[in-house]
């Protein structure tokens, strides 16, 4: 019991991560069709500007702001003078740019940072709570209510607030939405400054357990994406819990089965679903509109 | 008429470059001085030209200047080859020192083994130097020696049952392979494996596998990077209590750093180099190593490493054979290299043969433990 407890934690811990790109991807597929594979880059920017930051002596609250408000900037940057002017090319072309967009952040990453390996101290110590007979890091504890604490925000935001709603307008019809007044190519804007924001908190949670460097972006990027397939491209629910079984799975599987083949047995699951779930665990059937 | 004395300005020095070169001995190198192996070319590079750049001021080799030829492959093994045939077809160097990865080094060991310019190595894997290859020799220890230090340290504790987490990269792979090559010659008993990906950020289903593998005495992490960072944390978050040995692998001060206090109490086997101001004066290793970690420092201003000190050793045992050959006829400081006696450098004392083109023993590795986040010598 113990033992599983242990996997359990570690699993969600690193599915809460996960599951934060995963809605990074959804928000900005939503309103925009894109897929956005820089998404992992600003969770490499949330952790790498903070820990630049704190080195250079600003105080960590701070320091985390600032990397959030980078983040955001790259975000809003990336949509002005990528995705905008591309307006009206195929979903596949504004992907293939987006992940231009990722090699570009990366490459300038490495530069202006370093290529090392960086941490932060715990936001609150690192003396590991037993829970259950499970060793459990206080910040894995951060991390999952961090997660938990966006999700609920952004609900509050989606279903609560004038732009919340013109954001979910644009997502289920844009021309739809263009004729009530909503101006669609700001909220797609939006909708990239709030990814950006969202994948910026991420790394900054996750940094003191899982460390940080200029390149961390690339396989959160896949994980990520791998968990919004999962749980149904497009649904903010789906990409939580698809986030949260990708990384119980890979835990599971190295605790329970073969560390050596973890990575397969998530993707292998993920294929299982999706062949009977093509949609998703939570996804709806796309209906071609004529 | 302005142009012309300009012109046999050109002409003049050509003729007395071309007259220069008569006497000098071509040094050339092929390093992975960018890309993924940066780490490893960077301060070769920086070695071999402060060095030459020493031993050219003091006079040269037998009187004769030292001209480098440096390449940078950026790790890629197909350029190092191509770097290689220029080296021996257009540059005509005497001798090379070079080769930063194992896969570059033995990419390029056909066309000097051809061409008969003696090769010395930079690259860790015992490949390299087994089967002995002609003109082929390396100053690095192997991934072998490190176990085996391990386990010698674990045989002076009777700790003989060990579990090993080991990471899925080539580092981690190629280190646990050799492990397991010699658990025997020590009565090492492995009653448990786990492994990781190079860019796993959490160890701890793996680790509480193995600590719930009744038995096991020692744990040992075969890596490199982050990963045994991670691993190091996550055993101390589990409260493991048997002892975690490294490998030479993480034998940098960024290590200390990223596992913080968790990494209070791990061994790990390392050079000389690494712990150079806190070797005892009775030492015979403590001057080179000493003096090579100042004279890096000072020139270039950053810390030194190990890979760095590869490229010293190779740069003097070659420059210590064509002294003894008197020249630099590529054969005879072949054989010189070859009869290298008691050289002493800073991965340790080399003694090389016919048979033996590496000649390091196990005493080029010191057991290190880290406390209060620093290292210190296990005696």
């Amino acid at each position: 019991m113990a033992e599983f407890l242990q996997f359990a934690f570690s699993g969600l811990t690193v599915g809460a991560i996960y599951a934060l790109v995963a809605l990074g991807f959804t928000l900005i597929y939503n309103a925009s069709d894109v897929i956005n594979f820089a998404q992992g880059e600003f969770v490499m920017l949330g952790g790498m500007v903070t820990v630049f930051a704190v080195a250079a002596g600003v105080p960590l609250p701070l320091a985390a702001l600032l990397a959030v408000a980078v983040a955001v900037a790259v975000g809003v940057t990336l949509h002005r003078l990528a995705i905008e002017p591309a307006r009206g090319a195929s979903a596949v072309t504004l992907i293939i740019i987006t992940i231009g967009a990722s090699i570009l952040l990366r490459g300038v990453a490495a530069v202006v940072f370093d290529k090392g390996f960086h941490s932060l101290p715990a936001f609150a110590g690192s003396e590991p709570w037993q829970i259950g007979g499970a060793a459990v890091l206080p910040q894995s504890l951060i991390v999952l209510v961090g997660a938990g604490a966006i999700v609920a925000m952004l609900w509050v935001f989606l279903t609560g607030t004038m732009l919340g709603k013109a954001l979910i307008a644009t997502s289920a019809n844009r021309l739809a939405a263009r004729l009530v007044g909503i101006n669609t190519g700001a909220i797609v804007g939006l909708s990239f400054a709030v990814s950006a924001a969202i994948g910026a908190i991420g790394g900054i949670l996750m940094t003191p357990i899982t460390l940080t460097s200029y390149d961390v972006g690339t396989l959160l990027a896949l994980k990520g994406f791998a968990a919004a397939m999962l749980g149904g491209m497009g649904n903010p629910i789906g990409a939580v819990l698809g986030g949260l079984l990708v990384g119980l799975l890979e835990s599971f599987g190295a605790g329970y089965l073969s560390s050596q083949y973890k990575d397969a047995i998530a993707f292998l699951v993920i294929l299982a679903v999706l062949f009977v779930m093509p949609h998703g665990l939570v996804g709806r059937a796309g209906v071609e509109r004529v | 008429m302005q142009r012309l004395p300009k012109i046999m300005l050109a002409a003049a020095s050509l003729w007395l470059t071309a007259g220069a070169a008569q006497a000098e001995i071509k040094l050339g190198s092929v390093l992975s001085v960018t890309g993924p192996a940066s780490f490893l070319g960077d301060p070769e590079k920086r070695t071999l030209e402060i060095y030459v750049a020493e031993l050219n001021a003091k006079g040269g080799i037998n009187g004769q200047q030292i001209k480098l030829f440096v390449y940078d492959d950026g790790g890629d093994a197909n350029k190092a080859k191509t770097f290689a045939t220029r080296l021996a077809e257009e540059d005509k160097v005497d001798a090379m020192v070079g080769g930063s990865t194992t896969g570059t080094t033995m990419a390029m060991i056909p066309v000097f083994e051809d061409a008969g310019i003696p090769f010395i190595s930079l690259a860790g894997a015992v490949q390299v130097v087994k089967p002995v290859k002609k003109w082929v020799f390396k100053t690095p220890h192997t991934d072998t020696m490190a176990c085996e230090k391990i386990f010698e340290d674990l045989k002076k504790r009777n700790l003989t049952k060990i579990g090993m987490i080991s990471g899925t990269d080539a580092f981690g792979k190629s280190m646990r392979d050799q492990c397991m090559t010699v658990t025997s010659k020590y009565g090492i008993e492995v009653l448990h494996e786990e492994s990781y990906g190079p860019r796993d950020s959490d160890m701890t289903p793996q680790l509480t596998n193995i600590k719930n593998k009744a038995g096991i005495q020692a744990v040992i992490n075969p890596g490199f990077g982050q990963g045994p960072a991670i691993v190091t944390r996550n055993y101390r978050q589990l409260g493991i209590t048997v002892p975690l040995y490294q490998s030479h692998g993480v034998g940098s001060k960024q290590f200390i750093d990223l596992a913080g206090t968790a990494a209070d109490g791990v061994r790990l086997p390392a050079a000389a180099l690494l712990v150079a101001d806190k070797l005892p004066d009775s030492d015979p290793q403590k001057k080179v190593v000493v003096d090579y970690k100042k004279t890096y420092e000072q020139k270039t201003g950053q810390p030194v490493s190990t890979f760095g000190g590869h490229m010293y050793d190779g740069l003097m045992i070659l420059v210590e054979a064509m002294k003894r050959a008197k020249s630099a006829d590529k054969a005879k400081v072949r054989d010189e290299i070859e009869k290298t006696r008691n050289f002493m450098g800073t991965a340790g004392v080399v003694n090389m043969s016919a048979t033996d083109h590496l000649g390091l023993d196990l005493t080029a590795f010191r057991m290190l433990e880290i406390k209060n986040g620093d290292w210190s010598l296990v005696q």
